[in-house]
């Protein structure tokens, strides 16, 4: 393992150096690297952060204060006298790499700051389990936030340039057509359509690590490093199977503890070096491969194939009825197996050949982009009109929700329903619900398979479309209000907003 | 030759004490009377003041005093072993080979320098071994000029 450590003593001038020598001759002894920052008589050596920043773990073994201590926030840290240091050299070292083994970064690790080397956490050691959990969500939603940012604005501007690009409203149906590989191999910069396709790509490209940096981070915040491998992996393979972002809850959750467990077997001294680079990586990912695989992934796939053969089932029944339910699944999970149950079964709808204007097929194409729309709008709407009930990055991220609920991303709401999973499924899945009945109700008919409001040239009877959406809209922001008001009298909040902050100044 | 940490003159073998103050006061007159220090007294309140915040005895019955004082001219190293021992609450019990590092109050980093490579030879037991194997002061003196040249 690789340490860094920083020694000091009351004059500078004795144990700052015995204990330097005596860490470094140890670590060599056992072959581990650690690197000394002596805080003596002769000034400070620093180390250079790269170095820190490398570094398993932190051994403090200074009598005076640590001077930049922030720089080594975030790792594994232990807090010994330098008198120990040079007394006891192996127990110290012994401590040290247990604290990476058990990848507890410490309260005397964070204390001063988040500014530091690792990624930053939310995570507060002294917290009650409760807050704990949501520490570790936040620290997902957190990492995860500027990637549903980015993508879905890219792909937002990817639909907006194609109606020039394509001259027309079909342009962001023509630009999800086209061969990307096949574009890029003859890139033309002069081609509007060629850029909406290296904007379009891009973003979905990015929306691709949107479950995994979710699961990853999680994970990392509950197991610190160890937690990361697995974390991301499972994320990856919860996407895999369709599992969507509750998947990725699972999979972060199940991951960070697995790693945790892991990393804190007792193993024989010659094994450790391998343990966090090898040994946890490829222990955790094969544990939560076949977790997520294996154990949930069938039983995620006989859902979406049951509640197909349902869905189909139903066509000849009330069309209001189906709006509702189609709604409901819709803003249920957020690109989901749910979600994507619904999406397909609109989409499959649309290649039914010889289709009247006003076909039911049409109709459930209406509903269902309807409905997907209203849970970022509704986010975005709850972050402006109650910026209170929300996180300084909630209230970033719901600006950018207009865009991305507008283009029928519906993505853009997930970090509010990873954060907060139950107050935002069920204001959304009312909302979606209102949105998907009332499209019926009103007769509004899609032939596109995406696009929101950028295709509205190509929706039949749009303004009741568009009622649809702002209805839904209102019933999914004033349900969430009302939820999170009522959670808002326990004493949750203000710990996240603390972390939040702490956060949002590293 | 003011750049040698320890001479011969600085080195009392075989002392016996009763207790750490004595074997302080012994090698900080002896420091005095090198001229490597002002005022043997004052040094040794210093000293005495720095043992106050924690003792220093080392693993390997080694004692450790030192301090860095405004009495001190030279950057100094005093060194006696004591067969019978003196308590410096080191771990290992009574201190039988005792080292007083004497450091200037604001000293040129170059001096500061020697006396931090010192201290990191006092880890190794095989340099606290020569020094505890030297038949007399003269050859403490070269074993440790040779440690930090």
């Amino acid at each position: 393992m690789k340490f860094v450590a920083v020694t000091s003593c009351p004059t500078g001038i004795a144990h700052t150096y015995m204990a330097a020598e005596a860490l470094e001759q140890i670590g060599r002894a056992g072959g581990h690297e650690v690197v000394v920052e002596t805080q003596g008589s002769i000034g400070t050596d620093a180390i250079d952060q790269s170095v820190i920043d490398a570094a398993d773990g932190v051994i403090f073994a200074a009598d005076l204060e640590v001077k930049g201590r922030e720089r080594f926030a975030g790792k594994p840290t232990i807090d010994v006298g330098v008198k120990r240091a040079v007394h006891e050299p192996q127990k110290v070292l012994d401590e040290a790499i247990a604290a990476v083994e058990s990848g507890v970064v410490t309260a005397a690790a964070t204390s001063s700051s988040s500014g530091g080397s690792g990624p930053a956490t939310k995570v507060d050691p002294n917290a009650s389990t409760l807050s704990r959990v949501r520490q570790w969500l936040m620290t997902g939603v957190s990492y995860m936030i500027p990637f549903v940012a980015a993508g879905g604005i890219l792909i937002a501007l990817s639909f907006m340039l194609s109606q020039l690009a394509w001259g027309g409203a079909d342009g962001a149906i023509e630009v999800t057509a086209v061969d990307a590989a096949g574009v890029l191999a003859s890139f033309d910069p002069t081609s509007l359509q060629h850029w909406c396709v290296v904007l379009l790509k891009t973003g979905q490209l990015a929306f691709g690590f949107l479950v995994p940096v979710l699961s990853g981070f999680i994970a990392y915040a509950i197991a610190d490093r160890p937690g990361l491998v697995p974390g991301f992996v499972g994320g990856a393979a919860a996407g895999f199977v369709g599992a969507g972002f509750l998947g990725g809850l699972v999979t972060g959750f199940a991951a960070g503890f697995l790693a945790l467990w892991i990393s804190r077997w007792r193993v024989p001294k010659g094994v450790r070096g391998v343990m966090p680079v090898v040994v946890i990586p490829l222990l955790s990912s094969l544990g939560i491969g076949i977790l997520m695989l294996v154990v949930l992934g069938r039983p995620i796939a006989a859902l979406m194939d049951g509640l197909g053969t349902w869905l189909s089932s139903l066509s000849g029944g009330s069309i209001v009825l189906l709006g509702i339910l189609l709604g409901a699944m819709m803003g249920f999970d957020l690109g989901g197996p749910i979600n994507k149950v619904a999406y397909t079964f609109a989409v499959t709808g649309l290649a039914t050949e010889g289709l009247a204007s006003d076909a039911a097929q049409y109709k459930i194409m209406a509903a269902v982009m309807a409905a997907g729309m209203v849970a970022p709008l509704a986010m975005a709407l709850a972050t402006t009109v109650r910026k209170g009930l929300f996180t300084e990055i909630e209230r970033e991220n719901g600006k950018a929700a207009w865009l991305l609920g507008a283009s029928f991303i519906s993505e853009g709401a997930i970090p509010f329903a990873a954060a907060d999973p139950w107050r935002v499924i069920v204001s959304s899945v009312v909302g979606s619900a209102a949105t998907g009945g009332l499209v019926m109700a009103f007769g509004s008919t899609l032939v596109a398979p995406h696009g929101g409001i950028w295709v509205l040239p190509l929706i039949g009877s749009w303004l009741g479309f568009l009622a649809a959406v702002v209805i839904g809209t209102l019933i999914t922001a004033a349900v969430v209000i009302l939820l999170k008001t009522l959670r808002d009298r326990s004493a949750v909040r203000t710990q996240d907003v603390a972390a939040e902050g702490a956060l949002v100044t590293a | 030759m003011t750049s040698q940490l320890i001479t011969a003159d600085l080195v009392a073998v075989n002392v016996s004490a009763a207790d750490k103050g004595a074997v302080i006061d012994l090698l900080a007159q002896r420091l005095a009377d090198a001229g490597r220090v002002s005022d043997a007294a004052a040094f040794a309140a210093d000293v005495r003041a720095r043992e106050a915040v924690t003792a220093t005895g080392m693993p390997g019955a080694i004692g450790l005093p030192h301090a860095k004082s405004a009495a001190v001219l030279v950057p100094s190293l005093a060194v006696a072993t004591v067969p019978d021992g003196v308590d410096f609450e080191g771990p290992d019990g009574a201190a039988t080979l005792v080292f007083l590092i004497a450091a200037p109050a604001e000293g040129a980093d170059e001096h500061l320098k020697i006396l931090a490579k010192l201290a990191r030879k006092l880890v190794s037991p095989a340099f606290t071994g020569a020094v505890r194997d030297a038949a007399d002061a003269e050859t403490v003196a070269t074993v440790v000029t040779e440690a930090v040249a």
